[in-house]
């Protein structure tokens, strides 16, 4: 208790004598001292230690956006390459289609014409043949014909008719008159 | 150190007991030496204005001394602090070209003065060191010095004059009157008012928690102990707005120097 009321009397005493706006000199000391050392340690070591990892942050960080972005364009890129190629591809396998059509009707027409050529080269030699086949036919017709009938008329008239241009003359004599004759009826 | 020098207050004086309430006074703020060498008093606010330096120079260590791309918890939270005063004060007020040299010593000052002010409600400690006038106007003169220097600095002696006292022809007949006004203003009342902000603040802070401690323990008798108790809300009240208030301080302090710095940098008006 007596401790007490000394102690309160010496700081009651002191507080009349000290103004609170003055400042103390050994706390100002102090003061200075305990911040010197706050800064020292801030801004000469620990603030740059942070700056410089804060920075390599920052540039890590953009450098990934970048490689991102790059990698993002080069994407694109690729992209539109393939598409132009797909593009290219299409149209290409329509010329193709294209010109195999063209091609194939061309060579339906050609087939055709062909077979047509054929056909009537066909036609036309079934033709000559027949009419060789007729003339041949006639030919030897004539010849038969004339032979029968000398060799008849020979019989009948009993005589052999041996001068050959002169029996030669009288069948084609009566040939003509035949076929005239078969003329004037048709 | 005896039990009651650590104490207020008389811990045996109660209310209807015949003793006076033991108000709180300047006393309140003064403390006996634990120990003097020569002419130098060694006080508990100086033992804990530099145990503020071991914590902080401690926690900045660890968060920053071996600073990882990917941080930790501690480099997370140093980082946000740090980032809080660089970017929300200094590049803010100074801007980001001008303002970076300046950033080292806003952020020194910040963490300073809050931890000083935080002392306040720690167990144990219980004092805002900052509430002696001599810590804030150890600071406020640190932050004088450099605005007024980078001044002449940066203007030259008549270009600083005139930033200083707010010299301008266009004025007219007012000027005289800026002038003098200005220059009392910029360069007498400035500092004064930077040191006495924060100490008047933690000053009265610090007195309304200690009255409504020794009140809550001087009504602990009878009928009183029903008005103690409201007593001890208050001082729950108080020490959470005073955990407010101690960061308010350290923003201020810290965005009114960077405003100093500001106006020194800023071309003549």
């Amino acid at each position: 208790m007596e401790g007490t009321d000394v102690n309160a009397l010496f700081l009651a005493a002191e507080a009349e004598t000290q103004n609170p706006l003055v400042p103390h000199l050994d706390e100002l000391v102090i003061g200075l001292l305990a911040f010197a050392i706050v800064f020292g340690f801030l801004a000469k070591k620990l603030l740059p230690n942070i700056n410089k990892v804060l920075d390599e942050r920052r540039e890590a960080i953009e450098g990934g956006i970048e490689k991102a972005d790059a990698a993002k364009l080069e994407a694109e890129s690729v992209l539109e390459q393939y598409k132009a190629q797909l593009a290219e591809a299409r149209h290409e396998a329509a010329r193709l289609r294209q010109e195999a059509q063209e091609q194939g009707a061309a060579l339906i027409l050609e087939m055709r014409a062909e077979g047509q050529r054929q056909r009537e080269e066909i036609i036309a030699a079934g033709h000559t043949q027949i009419e060789a086949d007729r003339k041949q036919a006639a030919q030897s017709l004539r010849q038969d014909v004339g032979k029968l009938a000398t060799d008849l008329a020979g019989k009948l008239v009993g005589e052999s008719l041996e001068d050959h241009a002169r029996q030669s003359r009288t069948v084609d004599r009566f040939l003509a008159d035949l076929e005239e004759k078969a003329g004037a009826a048709r | 150190m005896s039990a009651d020098t650590t104490l207020a207050f008389d811990a045996s004086c109660h209310i209807f007991s015949g003793c006076g309430f033991p108000a709180p006074g300047l006393h309140t703020f003064l403390y006996e030496p634990m120990f003097s060498v020569g002419g130098f008093d060694f006080t508990k606010p100086m033992l804990l204005a530099l145990l503020a330096t071991v914590v902080i120079v401690a926690f900045f260590w660890a968060a920053f001394n071996k600073p990882k791309l990917v941080p930790g918890k501690v480099q997370m939270v140093g980082e946000a602090g740090y980032d809080f005063v660089r970017r929300g004060i200094v590049y803010e007020i100074i801007g980001k070209k001008d303002g970076e040299k300046y950033v080292p010593l806003m952020v020194s000052l910040f963490f300073f003065v809050w931890m000083l002010n935080l002392w306040s409600i720690i167990p144990l400690a219980q004092f805002p060191v900052t509430s002696l006038i001599a810590f804030p106007a150890g600071l406020a003169l640190i932050v004088y010095v450099v605005w007024v220097s980078l001044t002449f600095k940066k203007h030259g002696f008549v270009g600083a004059w005139k930033n200083i006292t707010g010299y301008d022809k266009s004025l007219g007949w007012v000027m005289p009157l800026v002038v003098v006004i200005e220059f009392f203003s910029n360069l007498i009342i400035r500092p004064f008012t930077h040191a006495v902000r924060l100490f008047a603040n933690m000053f009265a802070g610090h007195l309304l928690i200690v009255m409504f401690t020794i009140a809550s323990w001087y009504l602990m008798n009878g009928i009183g102990i029903a008005y103690g108790t409201v007593s001890f809300v208050m001082v729950i009240v108080m020490t959470l707005f005073e955990l407010f208030i101690q960061a308010v301080q350290a923003y201020v302090f810290v965005l009114l120097a960077s405003s100093y710095i500001q106006g020194a940098l800023a071309e003549s008006h």
